[in-house]
């Protein structure tokens, strides 16, 4: 069909909800998501927002730089303010307003975790979405476990992070929720498709996004996608989903199965400043990392 | 058709909520407040209760869930103690500074370290900064009447600060008293349907609790005080209102035993208040011209109603089943100040601070205390103190 | 089930309503503009997509346009083009 006739990439509403004049940082991903989300629900979505980027990014007081329901709560609380909001939505009938709770991985991974496990177990019927730029930006780029290994923070300033990345999305795979998806801002069709599942699906349902941070990541702003779409070349970034049971990897990871066609990790790793100290050892126990990670995909893939 | 039963403290306030219909009930269990949150499940389990339960998994939790429900239009309650209420207390403040209109209800237990659940008021009284209005009742039947009355407190629109209800663990939640339930219908007519200022609902976007700037900070806090101000004239009206339709009126924000032709006043709140007045009861007898004031407000701290009756008095007497330390109790540190925007010339207000975890005080250790206070100050006493006693040792 | 009242008194409460550029003219942060040639672009939408802060509009009649009172700069749109349609120059601030 002639381009003309071509259907659009992502439903017209990703362009009323996120509004120009944020005070995100250029080239933050956060925002971004936020289209991608706002191309499946609209303006029909209440985001619960804990402390991260997030809160600041949408402006001060009396405006708000989203077309959309926000309620900003404790740090550690996201999961279970949602949880709170959805049943009340519940009890009044209301059943075309989906609950997100919107947090980063310092929300999710480390203070908020026992909260999320608490509301992954009772099965809420909430949409829980990490956005993880791997450490805390908000504050001043500090480390959080969803840091990886060898990455420069504020708090690891001189011998990098020492622990590898902690992975919250086989925690809550463990939970056995209905839904469990990894996602990307370099891949937003798939993060589409992902959340339009998942907006069919009754109970909890979580989605990891992974999000370059320029800022906190030390790149030049204008690779954000590109260094998205490296950690998934890579193999670093798995993307897939669980549900019904079964794992099933994303068409971006799929080819990846071979690790002959993964691309070498220092093209990931040589974009970032935070990596620059990285010594071989590191690069090793961190392609040691990518192995065992691909290694468990492939024990349990449906 | 109202009835009287035997109910324990904690079963008062259950009834209560009951009564009040509350749309979401998010709680985390604790000793010992547990048996509301268990005859609450019962309830909704068995159907008599039409309400959703969130069985979280923490007191943060519980506190941060009827925050969300109550933003997106819920009636909500919990209830905590001790280790649990400091666990949540951030969201005690969320809550407040947020306007959103909920109850819940404290079964009072002391702090660690070390492990100890016997009662005291300090947990309460450690939320007194967070903008709640907090109510502490005596016996079982006012447990009941402040839960069912904290909801209108709360949802009315000259307020709109949530409430927290206190009673004493063990000496009331674990203690049978008769108490009389009002008829359901008539309830239903005089509380209504759940008020609030705003809701977060999703059917119009907007945002709750955005970043902001200094000066329209300082301004929503203002508000708060004011709405403080206001609650004052409301808790009055709905006490009253309550008394005519229910029978049981408790003179506001304070009660006062004896207190006519008094010369020496006893300030004291909570359950063992009782054991006071049975003390004052018979030093009355014994021509002591001795009054007692219950506090049953803690917030918003009612100084009108206090300088009202301790104007002209002679000694005043406040027992504190609290200690801030490093400083004294707490109902003396407010009155003292309220006090003192009224008269440069204060009466001598002696404070003294006892039943501190859990130690049981008698009727017999306060005749003493007040005793030994009126001779001091007849013997000359010039001046006001603070004094621990730790009773029986 | 419920009903919204306003408080009473003068009351602010600590609500938000949105609105475009709530952090201000965020044009005003660029040190590279970006510009459009119209004929190498294909209309694909990956820069519509992309773009972080919502500021590109791709129609299928009338082109490329983006809102510089808000573009950052970031240059993504740059980078995820796949014609060279799209270039990064110095802001010259006119």
């Amino acid at each position: 069909m002639s381009r003309s006739q071509a259907k659009l990439p992502l439903p017209y509403s990703a362009r009323d909800v996120v509004l120009p004049g944020d005070a995100s940082c250029h080239g933050c991903p956060i925002p971004l998501a936020l289209k991608i989300l706002s191309a499946v629900f609209g303006e029909k979505m209440i985001l619960v927002i804990p402390a991260c980027c997030t809160s600041v990014i949408v402006g001060t007081y009396p405006g708000q730089s989203l077309k959309a329901s926000i309620i900003h709560v404790p740090f550690a609380s996201a999961a279970a303010v949602a949880s709170g909001v959805a049943q009340a939505l519940k009890m009044r009938g209301i059943n075309d307003v989906q609950v997100i709770a919107w947090a980063g991985d310092g929300g999710t991974a480390d203070i908020g975790m026992a909260t999320v496990s608490g509301a992954a177990e009772r099965n809420e019927d909430i949409l829980y979405i990490m956005y993880d730029n791997e450490a805390y930006m908000n504050t001043g780029i500090q480390r959080s476990s969803s840091t990886p290994r060898g990455a420069w923070t504020t708090t690891t300033p001189i011998v990098g992070k020492s622990e590898n990345k902690k992975d919250v999305a086989k925690i809550l795979i463990a939970h056995n929720v209905p839904y469990v998806a990894t996602a990307s801002v370099g891949y937003p069709h798939d993060l589409y498709n992902k959340l339009q599942r998942a907006k069919n699906i009754r109970g909890f349902k979580y989605i990891q996004i992974h999000a370059p941070c320029p800022t906190g990541w030390r790149f030049d702003p204008k690779y954000t996608v590109r260094i998205a779409k490296l950690a998934v070349e890579t193999g670093f970034w798995i993307l897939y989903e669980y549900y019904n049971g079964k794992l099933i990897i994303s068409g971006p990871s799929k080819p990846l199965l071979d690790s002959s066609k993964r691309k070498s990790i220092e093209e990931y790793l040589k974009l970032q400043g935070r990596f620059r100290g990285i010594t071989p050892e590191i690069i090793n126990s961190i392609n040691e990392y990518i192995e065992s990670n691909w290694n468990w995909i492939k024990k349990y893939l449906y | 058709m109202s009835q009287k039963i035997a109910l324990t403290g904690n079963y008062a306030i259950a009834y209560a909520v009951k009564l009040a219909k509350p749309d979401v009930i998010a709680a985390y269990p604790i000793t010992p407040q547990s048996p509301i949150v268990e005859k609450l499940a019962e309830m909704i389990e068995s159907g008599e209760l039409k309400a959703l339960m969130i069985r979280v998994e923490s007191e943060h939790s519980a506190l941060a869930a009827c925050f969300g429900a109550a933003v997106a239009g819920a009636r909500v309650f919990t209830a905590t103690s001790s280790q649990g209420l400091l666990y949540m207390h951030e969201v005690v403040h969320w809550a407040s500074r947020a306007r959103i209109p909920m109850v819940m209800a404290v079964v009072s237990r002391t702090i660690n370290t070390p492990w100890n659940i016997w009662p005291d008021h300090s947990d309460f009284v450690d939320q007194r900064d967070a903008g709640w209005i907090m109510a502490y009742a005596m016996d079982n039947q006012e447990a009941f009447d402040l839960t069912l009355q904290a909801f209108k407190i709360s949802e009315e629109p000259s307020v709109y600060l949530p409430v927290m209800v206190g009673i004493e663990g063990f000496v009331l939640s674990h203690t049978a008293m008769p108490v009389e339930i009002p008829d359901e219908k008539l309830v239903d007519e005089w509380l209504g349907e759940r008020t609030q200022p705003y809701v977060v609902d999703g059917l119009e976007p907007k945002g709750l609790g955005p970043l902001t700037l200094p000066e329209d900070t300082e301004d929503m806090f203002y508000g708060i005080q004011l709405a403080m101000e206001s609650s004052k004239k409301v808790i009055k009206t709905i006490d009253s209102e309550y008394g005519k339709l229910f029978g049981r009126e408790y003179g506001g924000l304070v009660s006062c035993y004896y207190c006519n032709n008094a010369k020496y006043v006893a300030i004291a709140m909570g359950s063992w208040t009782g054991d006071l007045i049975e003390a004052v009861n018979t030093l009355r007898e014994e021509g002591y011209p001795v009054g007692v004031v219950r506090v049953r407000f803690y917030r918003p701290f009612p100084r009108e109603d206090l300088w009202e009756v301790l104007r002209g008095i002679k000694g005043v007497f406040v027992f504190d089943r609290a200690v801030s330390f490093g400083a004294w109790g707490p109902i003396f540190t407010d009155l003292v100040a309220g006090l003192a925007q009224y008269t440069s010339k204060l009466p001598i207000i002696v404070n003294i601070v006892a039943g501190i975890a859990g130690v049981h005080v008698s009727a017999e250790d306060f005749r003493n205390i007040l005793l030994s206070l009126i001779n001091r100050v007849e013997n000359g006493l010039e001046h006001g103190y603070f004094d621990w006693v730790r009773v029986r040792r | 089930m419920v009903k919204i009242r306003e408080p009473e008194g003068n009351v602010k409460l600590p609500l938000s309503r949105p609105i475009i550029g709530v952090a201000g003219k965020t044009g005003l942060w660029r040190t590279m503009r970006p510009i459009v040639n119209g004929e190498k672009c294909t209309k694909c939408f990956q820069c519509e997509i992309y773009c972080p802060v919502n500021v590109i509009r791709v129609e299928l009649k009338l082109g490329i346009t983006i809102d510089y009172d808000y573009c950052k700069g970031c240059g993504i749109c740059e980078d995820v083009c796949p014609r060279g349609a799209i270039i990064m120059v110095p802001e010259t601030g006119e």
